[in-house]
């Protein structure tokens, strides 16, 4: 049946047509260069998430590795047995736990996307605006953090926002506070730590777009009458929208599944996705669980992103 | 970002730790933080030319992962006594030669004995400390709060009323899901291993009573912060406790931390040396393990972390002040309230962290 119809279908003239133009122009370079990122993905992404995507059907054992194997070899009977543990997907939905910390990761992430953008938008505009003789410095000063590690930068937030931190110490000796304020391992302590890691990632795609800008549009709007302000909501911002999407999926995805920040500077009640399952795997030392919990991320988070990407894609090409 | 150092970190800790350095001679151990004399592990390094990789983590669960994962790459690891037990029902340990182990006669009998019931003929582990999980507090800041009534009791922490009067200067609470839990039952009069789902819930019940008088739990941080006064309580391991007393001396900022075993008994555990049978350098591993078991080196240990040692031939060595301090060495009659825990079956294991992270998260 299935080769019947398949024949059928090569058949068809017309279908027969397409097929002979996309033999004909078919580019081997192109393919050279499409297959290389393919075979990245596929082994980098698509093999680890099947990898994971098994252990979260499995049930876990005291043993090496710590879960069950999903075939088993029945000698007995001579067969072979496949053993799914819907389990622990079950349990995901059973326990508020789990469904409670993706709703706190979006909305702690969500938070501090639209601060990062607040603060970096003025910051990119000031660099895309900047006389071009520095513009390459102030964009270096904005990576230059990137040359110390991430982990000691956020240990050195630690000493910022501690009881008797620099942040305490110096707006107790000016007079302004004279109880040193409760920031470390607060829910606040995770915000400023997010927006300060990934400042730069919002600033980077809002410069680029920023700086794509027609000035010759802005000089139109001027002569139309129309006020700074006017100008910049009604054609800056607007075109700058492609910077703005960039930047705040650079920084939202990362920032959902974050966990050294909530780690190291939240307390013990931030509830945040990644905590959790880092918690899954190494304090319970449940693999299946934790990876069910990654695989549900993934499914839940990842998937409406890509797709709302796909459909900005599109959109662009249309133009 | 993140995710790009752990693997480079993993890289670098597996391929230089394992591979680069197979034909050197290297150990590469995996050791609770503040645990060993640095002095003593250089004093290694230059009688045996054995160069050593020194990693550590601050809990059990952490130990467990990385092990139960395969292919850790390290040499010897120091599990407590519950957690051993399991490892070894994994069967991810290799057995111990006691024939190369010159010093294994310095081991103290009694203790070797009380281990058994974890390891049965002592086969996969040799003793290293053993110690309990009591309460260190900041003698000052208590004193402002309760005045002169005594502090010997778990009431403290368990007891919300008693606790939020603590709350504002700063309680850290070991995070350790096991050991904790069965403190907790100990203190409400059940059995400390019950593994029994109305025990376990009120276990729960009583630690999210006073969940919001705790600002953290953590296994590592409470030593510095209660040596810099960040907190004012805090609820571990013996040994820690008195490191952050002692750090606090050493700093003369004025904190004095005391530390006690509560009247209502405590956890006592038992920390062992063990072999991984996957370890690429067992032979190094064992001049290590032998190596501890040396009077000088079991001293150096009981003298630097404050932690009592299973070896026995060190109790010459020991300073005064350490052998004299009952948060080491208890008297017999706090000796008689501590019990030692047992390993759980993985499916309450499962319900236990479980309600621990309910209980930290406070959900």
């Amino acid at each position: 049946m299935t080769t019947s119809s398949g024949a059928a279908w090569i058949a068809s003239p017309t279908l027969k047509k397409v097929a002979q133009g996309i033999k004909k122009k078919f580019n081997w370079g192109r393919a050279l260069v499409i297959s290389i990122p393919t075979i990245w993905l596929a082994i980098f992404f698509l093999v680890p998430f099947l990898v994971v995507f098994k252990i979260s059907l499995s049930t876990t054992e005291i043993a090496q590795p710590p879960y069950s194997a999903l075939f088993a070899w029945d000698a007995e009977e001579a067969i072979a047995v496949l053993r799914l543990n819907l389990g622990n997907y079950l349990f995901l939905f059973e326990d508020t736990l789990y469904i409670d910390a993706y709703w706190s990761s979006i909305k702690i992430a969500a938070i501090s996307t639209a601060l990062t953008l607040v603060i970096a938008y003025p910051m990119a505009y000031a660099i895309a605006r900047s006389h071009p003789k520095y513009r390459m410095i102030l964009l270096a000063l904005v990576i230059l953090p990137f040359w110390t590690s991430f982990l000691l930068r956020v240990y050195a937030w630690m000493g910022f926002l501690k009881k008797d931190g620099v942040i305490n110490g110096f707006l107790l000796n000016v007079g302004i506070i004279d109880q040193p304020l409760a920031i470390m391992n607060t829910d606040t302590a995770v915000y400023i730590g997010i927006i300060y890691t990934y400042l730069p990632f919002m600033i980077l795609p809002l410069y680029t777009a920023l700086e794509k800008l027609d000035g010759t549009l802005l000089e139109a709007a001027a002569d139309l009458g129309a006020t700074a302000w006017k100008t910049f909501f009604f054609v800056t911002l607007p075109l700058s929208v492609p910077g703005i999407v960039a930047g705040c999926m650079l920084v939202f995805i990362p920032a959902v599944g974050e966990f050294v920040i909530p780690a190291l500077l939240g307390g013990s009640d931030t509830l945040m996705i990644g905590r959790v399952l880092w918690d899954e795997f190494f304090l319970n030392r449940d693999w299946p669980m934790a990876s069910a919990v990654a695989i549900v991320m993934l499914l839940f988070l990842v998937l409406p992103i890509m797709l709302f990407r796909n459909t900005q894609g599109t959109k662009g090409e249309n133009f | 970002m993140t995710f790009k150092t752990l693997v480079l970190t993993t890289v670098f800790a597996l391929g230089f730790g394992s591979t680069a350095f197979a034909e050197d001679k290297v150990l590469n151990i995996y050791n609770w933080s503040d645990y060993f004399d640095p002095a003593y592990l250089k004093k290694f390094e230059e009688k045996t030319g054995i160069k050593v990789n020194y990693d550590v983590y601050d809990s059990n669960e952490i130990l467990e992962a990385k092990l139960m994962a395969g292919g850790s790459g390290y040499d010897v690891v120091v599990p407590s006594g519950a957690f051993l037990e399991r490892q070894i029902q994994a069967g991810i340990y290799t057995q111990i030669d006691k024939t190369v182990l010159s010093n294994y006669s310095n081991l103290d009998e009694g203790l070797k004995k009380a281990v058994q019931k974890h390891d049965a003929d002592n086969k996969h582990s040799v003793p290293y400390t053993w110690g309990t999980i009591g309460i260190a507090y900041n003698e000052d800041m208590l004193k402002e709060r309760f005045g002169d009534s005594p502090l010997n009791s778990w009431d403290l922490l368990l007891k919300p009323e008693m606790a939020a009067k603590i709350k504002d200067c700063g309680i850290g609470v070991l995070d350790s899901p096991a050991e904790m839990m069965s403190v907790v039952l100990n203190y409400l009069g059940l059995d400390p291993n019950s593994e029994k789902k109305a025990d376990l819930n009120k276990a729960t019940a009583a630690m999210k009573a006073t969940r919001d008088n705790i600002r953290y739990f953590s296994s590592s941080k409470t030593i510095s912060d209660l040596a810099n006064g960040e907190i004012c309580f805090a609820v571990g391991y013996n040994g820690d406790m008195l490191q952050a007393q002692s750090r606090a001396q050493e700093a003369k900022n004025g904190q004095k931390i005391k530390y006690m075993i509560p009247d209502e008994g405590t956890l006592a555990w038992f920390d062992m040396m063990a072999i991984p049978a996957d370890a690429p350098h067992k032979d190094a591993a064992h001049q290590f393990i032998d190596f501890v078991l040396e009077p000088e080196t079991g001293a150096s240990i009981a003298n630097f972390v404050f932690y009592a040692v299973a070896n026995k031939a060190s109790d010459p060595h020991i300073t005064e002040a350490v052998k004299g301090n009952p948060g080491i060495y208890p008297p017999e009659a706090v000796k008689s309230k501590l019990f030692a825990q047992k390993a759980h079956t993985a499916k309450f294991d499962r319900l236990l962290s479980r309600a621990w992270t309910a209980v930290k998260t406070g959900h």
